[in-house]
């Protein structure tokens, strides 16, 4: 039961996401052409109500569902691996078309071959695994 | 019913985004996809070669269940919510990819140029679809983080790394679009 809640969310994020035509490869790349405001529109949106709800949370402390208080951990100062990570992530986003979202929505959708991504995918978090050490963060 | 199967405009989908990530907020987690990939890394065992996957992947099954849920929603909203409509692109990014020798633009979800098993079983497609998942999964571990954790949940916290690496994203992207793929196709 207690996993019941985030199925719900993963199934409606799913839903959203393909009827928002978000997981598309061409909304991405016409998002990259900026020959369209929909994406700029849908994350834009987002990010605005996101602000909006985080803020109330932290102004009111609201508690969570697990009665403890609702933390965003803060991501560590640094420069250097967000936009190195975020370059390498960027080149290959544009080219599948596809993010750590939309991979498995794609899958449900029935676009089999996105598994080659995915696995792919995994290949890379692995490889940085690896190397994490020796970059540079 | 005609609203639901027909695509939803971005001021509908942008909040409905947003109300993923504090549904989450409220169940005590944060939005974050590409967490899930180190998780089945560990589960196949990555442990054993890299102490970044040493962790325990159990206290992450709320997340891979927002994955399963994500591919049923998938399946859900291809089979019985959709009306089989066209993508409206701009006419300019249509011409664009006809010019690569893309056809069929729009109509489906992806591209046949990439995802059709014509392309898929050529060398050439298998290929990119590899170095397209390599990169995705290589750069959003080294950003910490992808889309929904930097762009969606990091910006509405009004984190400067998740700028950052925003700014990193549309590097990557911008290059591969208007650079790479022209000599891809």
């Amino acid at each position: 039961m207690k996993f019941l809640k985030f199925l719900f969310v993963g199934v409606f994020f799913g839903i959203v996401l393909v009827k928002s035509e978000a997981v598309s490869w061409y909304r991405i790349y016409e998002m990259f052409k900026f020959q369209s405001f929909h994406m700029y529109g849908i994350i834009g949106s987002a990010v605005l109500i996101g602000v909006c709800g985080i803020y109330l949370i932290k102004k009111y402390k609201l508690k969570s569902t697990e009665g403890t208080a609702i933390v965003l951990p803060p991501k560590e100062k640094s420069f250097v691996r967000y936009i190195l990570g975020g370059s390498i992530f960027g080149l290959g986003w544009a080219l599948a078309g596809a993010c750590p979202g939309p991979m498995y929505i794609l899958l449900g959708a029935g676009i089999y071959p996105i598994l080659i991504v995915i696995i792919a995918a995994m290949a890379g978090t692995f490889a940085y695994g690896l190397l994490k050490s020796k970059l540079p963060h | 019913m005609d609203i639901i199967l027909q695509p939803w405009p971005w001021f509908v989908s942008g909040p409905l985004i947003a109300t993923v990530l504090l549904l989450l907020l409220f169940f005590g987690k944060t939005f974050g996809m590409s967490s899930n990939l180190r998780t089945l890394c560990t589960i196949s065992g990555a442990g054993k070669h890299a102490a970044f996957f040493k962790f325990d992947w159990r206290a992450q099954k709320w997340n891979l269940t927002v994955v399963i849920g994500a591919i049923i929603g998938g399946f859900i909203a291809t089979k019985f919510l959709s009306d089989g409509s066209i993508i409206e692109l701009n006419p300019e990014t249509v011409s664009d990819l006809a010019a690569m020798n893309f056809t069929q633009v729009g109509e489906t979800l992806l591209p046949n140029e990439l995802y059709g098993w014509e392309a898929v079983l050529s060398l050439k497609g298998m290929l990119i679809l590899i170095v397209a998942g390599f990169l995705v999964g290589f750069g959003t571990r080294y950003a910490g983080g992808c889309t929904s954790g930097h762009a969606i949940t990091g910006l509405s916290n009004l984190q400067l790394p998740s700028l950052i690496a925003v700014i990193g994203f549309f590097i990557g992207g911008l290059v591969m679009t208007h650079f790479i793929l022209p000599l891809l196709f």
